[in-house]
């Protein structure tokens, strides 16, 4: 018996939610009394293995096969249910990301295992395994229990955080069969901004909305973002006009993100906003409107307008820095 | 070439919701139904491409599992311009259930493009469309903004964390599409609807297909405590109350 964390990695680099995906996995693992293994794909290098040792992963499984090198969810999940059915795993977990959402949902398939997505919190109870889900957009949270004896969830992002637990990491090597045909997807260009803090990772999120009435006021939403290290993100109408990308869209039809903080700049907090940003830890809301109904959401409100207060929160949060 | 569009149907996105029988079941007395927010985007941009005389999509179908109450929903989808609907008879139990469906019919019943949504807004699982694409050993391609078909050659971009990519495959193959995939959904013409009433829905056996999960609780969030308000002047107490009140900074 054994529990699978897959842990993908970003150009040979894993990412706090890796960790925080290995210090969940290694948690679920001790309360079934059985053994943890960290799955990785690709090519990631000795030491960077090694660091999920801080989270308690002492089995890490390497599989360094040059044809997966690009992430194709297809032979990706092909090389997960393989090691599964080796090691006779009860549970697989990735993170509810981009790549997750893609491979879970096959390798659910693949092992006849029932799946789970986004759950936010260990188990409820192991017999029966339940987990508990956000359900309708944030409205609500769901229990489901999975009755088949294999088992895959998908864990949301900064639901359960990190628990240090050092280890001494055992490398093993893996070399799955992966044939050729499961390559039909051919990547012929690939932009990727190196310099811009990447929302659906950011722990600060400067997002703002029709309030900011042009796109040409948006200098002071970035600014502040700049202070704070943070991503920016905007209402679905800002994106539709395209004053901003699709890229920033957050909510319902956007993206879901659990920032730390989420400060909202002139949105008025629509309930299919909401919905992509209440699991934020603190929002703080500006808008001219005291009835807004984002202050019913927000835990800090300022009352006023966002030209004139942008700028000074800017500035205070410079002077608090330096 | 043909494509088919899976539909959930799912309550209007303001609903407030509520459930029943000791919150094990989600109650849909008076909710208003409609086509799942990406589906509709999905279907609209499907239109498009048949529109475009630049490639030889020619037939644009919809598909759900589910109860006759989806109809009105389905019949919506014919009046935007799908050509035809099918319904499997079968109560959507879990996300297996329902792509293992939809997977039954595509063997009998092949189609160049699936085109799925990346997530249905009820119970949020973002799972039918890769499940689908397994169950048929299909190429699936996730969070896809654009597809694009140029004399059939296909291509699509999907966003990845801080960028997007373009990339190239052939049919056939699931899509699961996003935001950006068509701008605006269409909204039926009276043209349209009337159309409809006369363009086939039919309505399949279900086939035997295991269910693997099943929920068995609801509960509601808790309440948020009341907002701190605080003075547009006073931009300094906000930062010190993140910093040492919330901890977050
Ligand atoms: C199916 C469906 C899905 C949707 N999905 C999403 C989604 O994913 N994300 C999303 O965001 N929306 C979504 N919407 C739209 C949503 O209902 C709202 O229309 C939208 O969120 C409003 O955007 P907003 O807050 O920027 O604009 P508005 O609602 O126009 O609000 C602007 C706010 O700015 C304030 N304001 C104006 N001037 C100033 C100023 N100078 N200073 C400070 N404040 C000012 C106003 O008081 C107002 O509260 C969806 C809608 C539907 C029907």
């Amino acid at each position: 018996m054994s529990v699978i964390a897959f842990a993908k990695n970003w150009n040979g680099k894993f990412k706090n939610s890796t960790y925080e995906l290995v210090s969940y996995t290694k948690e679920l693992a001790n309360k079934l009394n059985t053994n943890l293994i960290v799955l990785s794909i690709g090519e990631v290098s000795n030491d960077e293995l090694n660091t999920l040792g801080k989270f308690g992963a002492d089995k890490v499984v390497s599989v360094n096969n040059p044809q997966l090198n690009i992430l194709t969810s297809r032979a990706y999940a092909k090389v997960i249910a393989q090691l599964a059915e080796k090691e006779a795993a009860s549970v697989v977990v990735m993170s509810d990301n981009n790549s997750g959402k893609a491979i879970a949902p096959r390798v659910s398939v693949k092992l006849k295992a029932g799946m789970v997505a986004a759950v936010q919190e260990l188990p409820v109870s192991l017999d029966p395994f339940v987990v508990k889900k956000r359900v309708f957009s944030g409205k609500a949270f769901g229990h489901v229990q999975i009755d088949s004896e294999k088992k895959v969830v998908t864990i949301a992002k900064n639901c359960f955080g990190l628990i240090e637990n050092q280890v001494e990491v055992n490398i093993e090597e893996f070399a799955p069969e992966v044939d050729a045909s499961l390559f039909k997807i051919q990547v012929i260009e690939e932009e990727e901004q190196k310099d811009k803090v990447i929302l659906s990772d950011a722990d600060v999120v400067v997002s703002a909305g029709r309030g900011m009435r042009s796109p040409e006021n948006w200098a002071p939403v970035e600014e502040l973002a700049e202070v704070l290290g943070a991503a920016t993100a905007c209402s679905r109408p800002v994106s539709d006009e395209g004053w901003r990308g699709h890229e920033e869209h957050v909510g319902q039809t956007g993206k879901v993100i659990a920032p730390n903080l989420y400060i909202a700049a002139g949105i008025s907090g629509a309930i299919q906003h909401v919905a992509g940003i209440s699991r934020s830890k603190c929002i703080v809301a500006i808008n001219t409107d005291p009835e807004a109904p984002i202050f019913s959401v927000a835990d800090y409100g300022i009352v006023g307008d966002v030209m004139e207060v942008l700028p000074k929160l800017t500035k205070a949060f410079r002077n608090s820095k330096s | 070439m043909k494509i088919l569009v899976c539909i959930s149907n799912v309550p209007d996105t303001t609903t407030k919701v509520k459930f029943k029988e000791g919150d094990s079941l989600f109650d849909d007395s008076g909710v208003q139904w409609i086509i799942n927010p990406w589906d509709e985007l999905a279907l609209t941009r499907a239109l498009e491409l048949k529109e475009d005389a630049g490639n030889s999509v020619n037939e644009i179908c919809v598909i759900h599992v589910g109860g006759a109450g989806a109809d009105a929903t389905l019949r919506k989808a014919l009046a935007i311009g799908a050509d035809k609907a099918v319904r499997i008879d079968a109560c959507p139990a879990d996300a297996y259930h329902v792509a293992g469906q939809i997977a039954e019919f595509l063997k009998e019943n092949p189609f160049d493009i699936v085109f799925s949504g990346i997530e249905s807004s009820d119970y949020n699982g973002s799972s039918v469309g890769a499940m689908i694409a397994e169950f048929m050993d299909y190429p699936g391609i996730s969070s896809v903004t654009a597809v694009n078909l140029d004399d059939d050659d296909i291509q699509l971009s999907r966003a990845i964390p801080g960028g997007k990519q373009v990339l190239k495959t052939e049919t056939p193959f699931v899509a699961v599409v996003q935001k950006g995939i068509a701008n605006e959904p269409r909204i039926p013409s009276m043209r349209g609807i009337m159309m409809a009433r006369k363009k086939p829905l039919e309505v399949k056996a279900a086939a035997e297909m295991d269910v693997l999960t099943k929920s068995v609780k609801f509960e509601l969030p808790a309440e948020k405590g009341a907002c701190k308000m605080i003075e547009s002047e006073s931009a300094e107490q906000l930062v010190d109350l993140l910093k040492n009140e919330a901890k977050v900074l």
